[in-house]
């Protein structure tokens, strides 16, 4: 029971900058109906007070979409979206928290951030994600969470718009995996998807 | 990595030796903010930050400073500022004085920007504005109105959003970087220091803000600090929080109704 990926991980983290729209859009549509892993995307965009990323989320799959208010309890089979302008935090496994500290890589979110915060708290239950993007952010996060002994993917730099984000991991680190976009999509849906 | 005991004998230092009781604050924040401390002050280990707050009183200073937040930015989230105008400022005008408190303002922009919204309003003759922190420093900085001229472009286009129409750079004047608001919007500001933790309530106000505090404390804390607010706005007040967070799962809520789709909350009860 304990190696059943389906069991072993509560939290899925998905960090991105320029260029990583569609595959953050392929991975929630992926994501199986009956999953009971909380879904966390940190993405770099500007703060407009509106809710465009979660409406668009929201159409690519039948899960709760909602962005991150402080405080709120992490629950199972829900897509969060970390706000635009607050570093993520996770309190506990039950509860994020949000801070708007200096920025980090020029970044708030930043993914080095929540993905640190994430591997602090849930250690080997996390799955970390880097995506597109034309900054460091993410690359030292996303180590940490394979430090802790979380499973980790890159975006094939080949396959990514803006190929610096997923290159700086894969030069401080080697992932679990290094897959397209279409790829990772696919091995999600795969790892989580229930077995008869 | 820290390490949670380390954490919370720092706490204990803290409250024991000086009185400032973090036991509350939020710790996922707490942690990174301690870090960053001994970062920024190139020390080797936690070890050498304890022994340093055990025996030098001069640096708990510089500690509070760091522990505590303080970002903060002119008409941040402008679309706030245009409701405080156009549906918070109409109900002040009906009062014959008109008393704000700005709770935890950090380095005062939000102090202000509220300013200026009165007086384009022509209410800044019959208001106060009290700006509390926990931060001796910030509090200076509130009473010299001067802010770094390269965020002026940032508040000037927030200004415009938040439906001002001057020409913002008239309400300062550049030198060497900076730039030094108009001493007429400073008159009606009274800055001093205050514990959301510990102190009490100080006055009855119509309105307060408390924007981006709640998020570094713990429930039971946010809920303590929401009570004090409510003890501390007149029948009919508003309170203003910061854009992600809520009141909705507190006490207090109840006697509350949320103005629009703003994080502007009015006494009701």
């Amino acid at each position: 029971m304990a190696e059943d990926p389906v069991n072993k991980y509560k939290i899925l983290a998905v960090g991105g900058s320029a260029g990583s729209l569609d595959a953050v859009l392929k991975i929630v549509t992926a994501l199986p109906a009956n999953t009971h892993l909380s879904v966390v995307i940190i993405v770099h965009r500007k703060s407009d007070g509106e809710s465009i990323l979660t409406d668009l989320l929201s159409t690519r799959t039948n899960l709760n979409v909602k962005e991150i208010e402080d405080k709120e309890p992490i629950m199972p089979a829900t897509v969060y979206i970390a706000p635009a302008d607050y570093h993520l935090l996770i309190e506990n496994e039950d509860l994020f928290s949000l801070d708007i500290s200096e920025k980090i890589h020029y970044s708030r979110p930043s993914i080095d951030v929540g993905f640190e915060s994430i591997a602090q708290v849930f250690g080997k239950a996390a799955i970390g994600i880097l995506l597109s993007g034309a900054n460091a952010d993410g690359a030292e996060g996303l180590n940490q969470i394979k430090q802790a002994g979380g499973f980790t993917i890159v975006q094939d730099p080949k396959s990514a718009d803006v190929a610096f984000m997923p290159q700086q991991a894969l030069e401080i680190m080697q992932p679990d995996k290094v897959l397209s976009s279409s790829d990772i999509a696919i091995f999600i849906k795969a790892l989580l998807t229930k077995q008869a | 990595m820290l390490k949670d005991e380390e954490i919370e004998l720092f706490i204990n230092e803290l409250a024991q030796r000086y009185g400032y009781d973090f036991t509350n604050y939020a710790r996922a924040s707490l942690r990174r903010r301690i870090g960053r401390l001994i970062t920024v002050d190139r020390m080797p280990s936690f070890a050498e930050l304890y022994h340093r707050m055990q025996n030098d009183p001069g640096y708990l200073m510089h500690a509070i400073e760091e522990l505590t937040v303080n970002v903060t930015e002119m008409f941040r989230d402008p679309s706030v500022f245009k409701v405080i105008k156009e549906e918070v400022l109409p109900v002040l005008a009906t009062h014959p004085f008109i008393r704000i408190w700005h709770a935890g303002c950090s380095t005062g922009e939000e102090v202000y920007s509220m300013a200026i919204l009165l007086d384009e309003a022509n209410l800044l003759h019959k208001s106060l504005l009290y700006a509390t922190d926990l931060n001796p420093s910030v509090i200076e900085n509130i009473k010299k109105g001067i802010f770094p001229l390269n965020r002026m472009q940032q508040y000037s286009e927030n200004y415009i959003a938040a439906g001002g129409k001057k020409d913002f750079s008239t309400y300062y004047t550049a030198q060497y970087g900076w730039a030094k608001f108009n001493q007429k919007l400073r008159l009606k500001m009274i800055a001093a220091m205050h514990n959301l933790v510990s102190d009490r309530s100080f006055n009855e106000f119509q309105l307060i803000f408390c924007r981006n505090v709640l998020i570094y404390f713990d429930k039971p804390l946010q809920d303590n600090a929401l009570k004090l607010f409510d003890e501390s706005l007149e029948k009919l007040g508003f309170l203003v929080l910061g854009s992600k967070e809520n009141i909705r799962f507190s006490p207090i809520a109840k006697k509350f109704s949320q103005v629009q789709k703003e994080k502007i909350w009015r006494k009701i009860q």
